[in-house]
C-alpha cells in the first residue's frame, strides 16, 4: 500500500513540477537576462535541498514504475512485488547516496 | 432508511462494448512512456546536474549550446510530450479517484488537459524556434560559438 501511496504523491508533486519548469525553460525565448535571472533562484542553497527531494521522488517514482511493469508483465511478478519493493527501496538509497554529495557539493561550492 | 454503498472499485458507468478501448491504451501509454522516460529523465539529470558543475554551470549559454545540436532537441521534445501526457493522465486517474460531483471532476480534467496542451505547444515552440546567439544581446551571456 505505501507503495502505492508514494507513486501518487511523488506523481503529483514531479508534475507541478514539471509545468513550472517548462515555464521557467520557455524564458530562453525571451532573453538571456530572463531565463538567468529566474534560474539564479534555482541555484541557492534552499533550492539546492529542493532539487534534492524532488530527484528523490522522480527516482522512486521510476523504480517503482518498473516495479509495477514487473508485477503487471512478469509470471512471478505478484509473488515477488513485495521482494521487489525492498530492492526498489534498496536502489533508490544506493541512487541517492551517489547523486546526493555529488550534488551538494555544485551547490554550495558555487 | 437504508443505505447501498457500491461494491469497490465498481466503474462510473460499465465498459464500452464497442470501439477503440481508450481506457487500456492509456494503460498501455503509461508502461511504455514510463520505461522511455526512465532512461530519457536519468539522461537529463544526467547531463544536466551530475557533469561537470552541476546545477550551477546552467544558464542561457549553457541551454543555448545543448539546443545547439539536433539531438539535445529531440531529446528534450521527446521527454516533454511523454512526461506530460504520462503527467497529466495520473492526473486524470487521481481525479477519477477522488474528485466528487461530475461539473468538479470535468471542471479538473478541462484544467489538466489545457494545461497539458499549452505547455506541450508551449515547449515544442520554444525548441525549435530558440535563438542561441540573439542579436544585441551581451557576449558573456551567450554560448561561446556566437562569438565565431
Amino acid at each position: 500500500m505505501w507503495s502505492w501511496v508514494l507513486h501518487r504523491i511523488t506523481g503529483v508533486a514531479i508534475f507541478f513540477f514539471l509545468l513550472v519548469h517548462i515555464l521557467d525553460t520557455a524564458l530562453v525565448r525571451v532573453s538571456p537576462e530572463a531565463y538567468n535571472a529566474v534560474i539564479g533562484t534555482y541555484q541557492t542553497p534552499i533550492m539546492g535541498l529542493g532539487e534534492v527531494a524532488l530527484v528523490g521522488a522522480i527516482v522512486f517514482h521510476a523504480f517503482n514504475g518498473l516495479r509495477i511493469i514487473l508485477i503487471d508483465f512478469w509470471s512471478k511478478g505478484t509473488r515477488y512485488q513485495k521482494a521487489m519493493f525492498y530492492v526498489v527501496i534498496a536502489l533508490w538509497v544506493i541512487t541517492m547516496l551517489g547523486f546526493t554529495p555529488r550534488h551538494l557539493i555544485n551547490v554550495f561550492s558555487h | 432508511m437504508s443505505a447501498t454503498l457500491d461494491a469497490p472499485r465498481t466503474p462510473l458507468r460499465p465498459a464500452r462494448k464497442k470501439g477503440v478501448n481508450w481506457e487500456k491504451w492509456g494503460w498501455i501509454y503509461m508502461r511504455v512512456s514510463g520505461v522511455v522516460l526512465v532512461v530519457l529523465i536519468f539522461g537529463h539529470l544526467f547531463m544536466n546536474l551530475i557533469v561537470g558543475d552541476g546545477v550551477s554551470a546552467i544558464d542561457f549559454a549553457f541551454v543555448g549550446g545543448k539546443w545547439a545540436d539536433p539531438f539535445w532537441q529531440w531529446w528534450d521534445v521527446a521527454m516533454l510530450w511523454l512526461a506530460l501526457i504520462h503527467g497529466g493522465n495520473g492526473m486524470r486517474t487521481l481525479v477519477n479517484d477522488y474528485a466528487r460531483g461530475p461539473k468538479f471532476r470535468a471542471a479538473l480534467k478541462l484544467a489538466i488537459l489545457a494545461a497539458v496542451a499549452i505547455l506541450i505547444l508551449l515547449g515544442t515552440l520554444v525548441v525549435f524556434t530558440f535563438e542561441p546567439c540573439p542579436i544585441g544581446q551581451p557576449a558573456d551571456l551567450l554560448p561561446s560559438f556566437c562569438a565565431a
